[in-house]
């Protein structure tokens, strides 16, 4: 079993959870089609560590997760509005 | 083993059958350089060194060649999608694949078995119903059957109505098929290299080089080669082969796992799939069961394995043949697929003059391994988008014109 930490309800299954995609700023409402294109549908898709949204599902939970995607190593949690530099998981 | 079969092994007049000449050294120039020596590569190489008579191009591979989702696909090749589209695309690839073991001289073990793709819900009906008419309207043989007719076809799966998830019907494909993946890039590569291809593997490249809107050779770790056009086919590493040439993809990298039980006496005749339980089974020549799933619930670039995916997968298959209980799983794997927004492969042309891209194979890549060559040579040796890849093109998502391919492996509906 692979353990996600939730900075809500703490060391959970990570089947308890979702991948929400990359955090990436969300263009502005009249930005030209090719920004938003770009913004849905084109991915960095990095092997590297990235910043990702994930939600606890059973408590409706969204929060930001740094992991590497070369081996799936979870490195830390945080709410979204948190400073990075606390809730290390 | 025979005694009469030893003296082919000590006489030197019946010589073992090379598949590739030696490696040469890198020329510091070639006409193309194709990444990638899979199936999708050396399918193009040898199409434009036999269709088009091009001949001085490189294939390079990091690893060896075939070695890496060619080697960890579940090898079934079927033609029964559901967009128009893809449809048309994959019924070529079909009729490729039938006359590949002629044409290689090389027994691929192309095997009709038949194909099931089971809908166990009215939705599932639904698509199944919707998926005949297209199939054949496109000429593709499938059509809607029901438990009655398929116990006939697969007495061997449980049709009772006390279960979670009762069958309620088939989409049957009878031209679905299976072929030994190896032996196509065996095939492709020893046809490419007797017509003057050259395959290096072992030699990864490490940067591309653009001068003003076109590509003019490659980086590798044998040195630099000069080239006019380039192909990328490195499906799994599509993103960071593709971000040094400068461009962004549609694909995020997400695990395929799979495996093989302890081979069985011959049971199982045809493919079974149910989307609903993200399951398919078949059973290889040699008594495996090969088994596979939906794809990991997200991007990682990593061939491990996990126990959730073996438990959930197995609870399913269990639905479906519950006399599997005690059976052992033999091998496991999984395989980098690269997953496009619409279960479309990202194929052709590129904003780069000279570089082109065979990408975004997700769950579908073995099956369309003769129509990717072949469509993919068209477009390198004409430097034109060929019209069966118009739908495929990477500028599609800028203008939303997406594929929607539900009919896709591993892809819930």
């Amino acid at each position: 079993m692979k353990i996600l930490n939730c900075p809500l309800n703490g060391p959970r299954n990570i089947q308890e959870f979702v991948y929400g995609g990359p955090v990436q700023d969300m263009p502005a409402v009249d930005a030209p089609d090719a920004a938003w294109a770009d913004y849905v549908f084109l991915e960095d898709n990095a092997a590297a560590v990235v910043r990702e949204w994930w939600m606890h599902v059973a408590s409706g939970y969204w929060f930001i997760a740094e992991r590497d995607t070369r081996t799936d190593d979870i490195l830390r949690t945080y709410a979204p509005g948190a400073p990075e530099r606390t809730g290390d998981a | 083993m025979p005694f009469g079969l030893l003296k082919f092994g000590l006489t030197k007049t019946y010589p073992a059958r090379r598949i590739l000449p030696r490696q040469h050294d890198l020329k510091s120039r070639y006409d193309v350089v194709i990444i990638g020596a899979g199936g999708h590569g050396l399918a193009t190489a040898y199409y434009l060194a036999t269709r088009y008579g091009i001949t001085n191009v490189a294939v390079l591979d990091k690893g060896y060649l075939g070695g890496g989702n060619t080697a960890r696909n579940t090898a079934i090749i079927r033609a029964n999608y559901l967009t128009p589209e893809g449809v048309a695309f994959y019924k070529e690839s079909m009729d490729l694949w039938r006359g590949l073991s002629d044409e290689f001289d090389l027994n691929i073990l192309y095997s009709t078995r038949g194909h099931l793709t089971l809908a166990h819900t009215d939705g599932a009906l639904r698509t199944a119903r919707w998926r005949a008419e297209v199939n054949k309207h496109l000429g593709v043989d499938s059509d809607l059957i029901y438990p009655d007719e398929i116990a006939r076809l697969c007495p061997q799966l449980d049709l009772s109505k006390n279960v979670r998830y009762p069958i309620l019907g088939a989409l049957h494909h009878p031209p679905g098929a299976t072929a030994r993946h190896d032996a196509v890039a065996w095939g492709y590569a020893e046809g490419a290299a007797r017509h003057g291809v050259e395959i290096h593997q072992h030699t990864e490249v490490t940067g591309i080089h653009v001068q003003g809107g076109r590509v003019t050779g490659v980086e590798t770790t044998r040195g630099a080669i000069e080239c006019g056009q380039v192909l990328q086919a490195v499906a799994g590493a599509s993103s960071l082969v593709a971000r040094m040439a400068g461009l962004k993809l549609p694909i995020k990298t997400i695990p395929l796992q799979a495996c093989v039980s302890v081979p069985l006496k011959p049971f199982l005749d045809p493919i079974i799939v149910s989307g609903s339980l993200h399951t398919y089974i078949w059973q290889t020549t040699r008594g495996e069961l090969v088994m596979g799933g939906a794809t990991d619930p997200y991007p990682l670039y990593s061939t491990r394995s996990t126990l959730d995916f073996k438990e959930g997968l197995m609870a399913h298959i269990l639905e479906l043949f519950p006399f599997l209980s005690e059976v052992r799983v033999n091998r496991q794997w999984a395989g980098m697929a690269d997953m496009t927004p619409d279960f479309s492969p990202v194929m052709g042309m590129t904003p780069i003059g000279g570089y082109y891209i065979d990408s975004g194979w997700g769950t579908w890549g073995f099956k369309a391994t003769p129509v990717a060559g072949f469509r993919m040579a068209e477009c390198i040796a004409n430097n034109r988008q060929p019209d069966l890849l118009h739908p495929f093109r990477i500028g599609r998502f800028e203008t939303f014109s997406q594929v929607g391919e539900k009919g896709a492996a591993s892809v819930g509906h």
